[in-house]
């Protein structure tokens, strides 16, 4: 998806990466906030998809995840693809379910932790002076106390029977929203000061009517990669409180999963198929996740846009000029 | 107001924020964690006096008549004297000393890791970023597999093929037990050997934050006019990059180091688990599962110090790079 008229040689002849508009005819107001396909944003879309596929239908297509057979530890063969445990579990059935808690989990904290880091952060900078001042200090706060040890501390002391899904997603929203609020304070400090804000303002709006309708479809792009983001470290700090054994009680997650693995000795003994597939899994996803967010970024900040677009230009033109030199050298020689 | 005592007052909070978050925690939730703790103490042949069951109770709540504000002045004069409590999983040891035991090795261990994993990552990124479109930049986004690993995982498995497959290292444990600890060479060089992989894990999977962070503000900054000008005058590319762009492109990474640390440190808890290492992460997890929630809230208390020092700490040095911070104010 090129958006490009036939090469125009004079942008690649600039030294410097300018702000070029797009040259093409002018993007909508909505396209201009949907990101461009890339190989690597094809690559993220696919890896996201297909594992979220995995955890939706996976679970009705394999078997009990807990079924005990007495062929312990076998390594992937057609019966088992991805081998049993130490008690004959299926790995894969137990991999498609764990799939679908992690994914609910990272889902959820996403929400709530965007939630929090919109209202601190957006809603902070728009009121300005002491508001301001309060929320961004206490979003400062809540940045520099080390997240995980916070989170260790609070599911230690809730007892184990009352430690369940929403308590997890709860405390790992609480503890993770702060570094997304910062980087929305910043967007709506710079949209705040912008003439159609004051316009609304001036008209009589009311601040949430303001907010909602003329700063926030602004701020989509960068609430999305704050989303983004969100999702991967819920999903990695479940996978880390779960294999210390904090998780949800009465949840499958993946780090559920490397938790049974290490205390079943998986690693002496030499079950890769057990513990490598659960955290690829974190890793692909994670991946995926990152490589939207790499073009998201670009939508943010057009001059890593610019960029790419300058190369391509750049290399258009080049193979232009020697397309141009060859006729003239053909037509000399002629 | 002065940024160094701006920064200053504003760690000043953020200290008394935790402090008083170490307060609250356990008066929020359910559970009664004195009782536990207490009974766990009787276990082990401790005589509880109501002066125990009261300096427990200032710690962690529970039913203590006091109305709560000098329940917290209390807590804080306790705090100010080093008074943490006992540790149940290490009885009759004080939990500021098994702290302080197992704090060096922890500092050390993710101190260094930090210092190279930053070093060699804003090294690459200004690399890749100073030349943007080669093959080596478009490689870039494979690193987001690195810093999407869970750093547990990433432990397990490089444990797993650089210990037990290929016993290059020892698998768990931060020194040959035969030796007891000090400083000789013998100690040291076993140390730095069972050292390693964590430090590996450490640095393999913070590396690529770094990198990206200083690749896009290389991006940015080479798009600067002062670049074009440093061009102009004929000045050597080297000298451009060292001099111009890397120096100016480096600044939001140290201004970042607040968020990068507070992650390497809660990676490297459950890292340490893996290994079996003797540090303070291990020390947390092992508090948990123990019920010694003195030695809980101690380790978090530790861990939140030193990460708020080592912040307060690169921000001052940050004034000192940075003129334009100090002048802000």
């Amino acid at each position: 998806m090129t958006n490009l008229k036939p090469a125009d040689p004079a942008p690649a002849a600039e030294a410097t990466v300018t702000a070029a508009p797009a040259a093409g005819p002018a993007r909508s107001g909505w396209r201009s906030l949907l990101p461009t396909m890339t190989p690597w944003l094809a690559i993220g879309l696919v890896l996201v998809a297909g594992i979220t596929l995995f955890g939706l239908l996976g679970p009705l297509l394999v078997g009990d995840p807990r079924q005990i057979r007495d062929q312990g530890l076998t390594p992937p063969s057609a019966e088992f693809w991805l081998g049993t445990t130490q008690t004959g579990q299926d790995v894969l059935a137990q991999l498609a379910y764990a799939t679908r808690g992690s994914l609910q989990i990272g889902l959820l904290v996403g929400v709530l932790a965007t939630a929090l880091s919109a209202f601190f952060g957006i809603y902070g900078a728009y009121r300005g002076k002491f508001l301001d001042d309060a929320f961004s200090l206490f979003t400062n706060v809540f940045l520099v106390i080390p997240g995980l040890p916070l989170v260790i501390v609070i599911s230690g002391f809730v007892p184990r029977e009352s430690r369940g899904l929403w308590t997890i997603a709860v405390v790992l929203a609480v503890t993770g929203w702060a570094a997304s609020a910062r980087v929305l304070h910043a967007q709506t400090l710079s949209v705040r000061q912008r003439d159609y804000v004051a316009a609304s303002q001036v008209s009589g709006e009311r601040p949430w009517r303001v907010i909602v309708v003329e700063i926030l479809p602004n701020l989509l792009p960068v609430i999305a990669s704050q989303f983004v983001f969100a999702v991967i470290a819920a999903i990695l700090g479940e996978a880390g409180l779960s294999y210390i054994g904090l998780g949800a009680s009465n949840s499958a997650t993946l780090g559920t999963m490397l938790f049974y693995a290490q205390n079943g000795f998986a690693l002496s003994l030499g079950a890769w198929w057990w513990f490598v597939p659960p955290g690829l899994m974190i890793a692909l996803f994670g991946m995926g996740l990152s490589l939207v967010n790499f073009s998201i970024d670009e939508v943010i900040n057009p001059k890593l846009k610019n960029l790419r677009q300058h190369r391509k230009r750049a290399r258009r033109a080049l193979r232009l000029e020697r397309e141009l030199a060859r006729r003239s050298t053909q037509e000399t020689d002629r | 107001m002065n940024y160094f005592l701006r920064k200053l007052s504003f760690y000043a909070v953020a200290l008394w924020a935790a402090l008083t978050l170490n307060f609250a925690i356990p008066r929020m939730l359910p559970g009664n964690p004195v009782d536990i703790l207490l009974a766990k103490l009787q276990q082990r042949g401790e005589t509880v006096t109501p002066e125990t069951r009261k300096a427990y109770a200032l710690l962690l709540g529970g039913d203590s008549s006091d109305p709560l504000w000098i329940q917290y002045w209390d807590y804080l004069k306790n705090l100010a004297r080093g008074d943490l409590g006992v540790s149940v999983s290490y009885y009759p040891a004080q939990v500021s000393d098994v702290i302080l035991t197992s704090l060096p090795w922890t500092v050390v261990l993710v101190g260094i890791a930090t210092i190279l994993a930053a070093v060699l990552g804003v090294l690459l990124g200004a690399i890749v970023g100073w030349r943007p479109g080669t093959w080596l930049d478009s490689l870039v986004p494979s690193t987001t597999l690195l810093a999407a690993v869970p750093y547990f995982w990433l432990a397990l498995i490089l444990a797993y093929l650089l210990a037990r497959v290929l016993g290059w290292f020892p698998l768990q444990g931060g020194y040959d037990v035969v030796l007891t600890p000090g400083w000789n060479g013998e100690f040291i060089a076993s140390a730095i050997q069972y050292g390693f992989l964590p430090a590996l894990t450490i640095v393999l999977a913070s590396v690529g934050g770094w990198l990206l962070g200083m690749r896009n503000m290389m991006v940015s900054t080479l798009s600067e006019d002062y670049i074009l000008t440093a061009e102009a005058k004929g000045l050597s590319p080297r000298k451009i990059l060292r001099s111009y762009a890397s120096r100016n492109a480096v600044l939001p990474s140290v201004a970042g180091f607040a968020i990068s640390l507070g992650f390497v440190v809660s990676g490297s808890v459950i890292t340490e688990q893996v290994f079996s290492y003797p540090g303070i992460g291990g020390r947390l997890l092992g508090a948990v599962t123990n019920n010694d929630y003195a030695l809980m809230q101690g380790v978090f208390l530790f861990i939140t110090l030193a990460v708020l020092g080592a912040n307060l700490l690169v921000d001052l040095l940050y004034g000192l790079i940075d003129p334009r911070t100090r002048a802000r104010a």
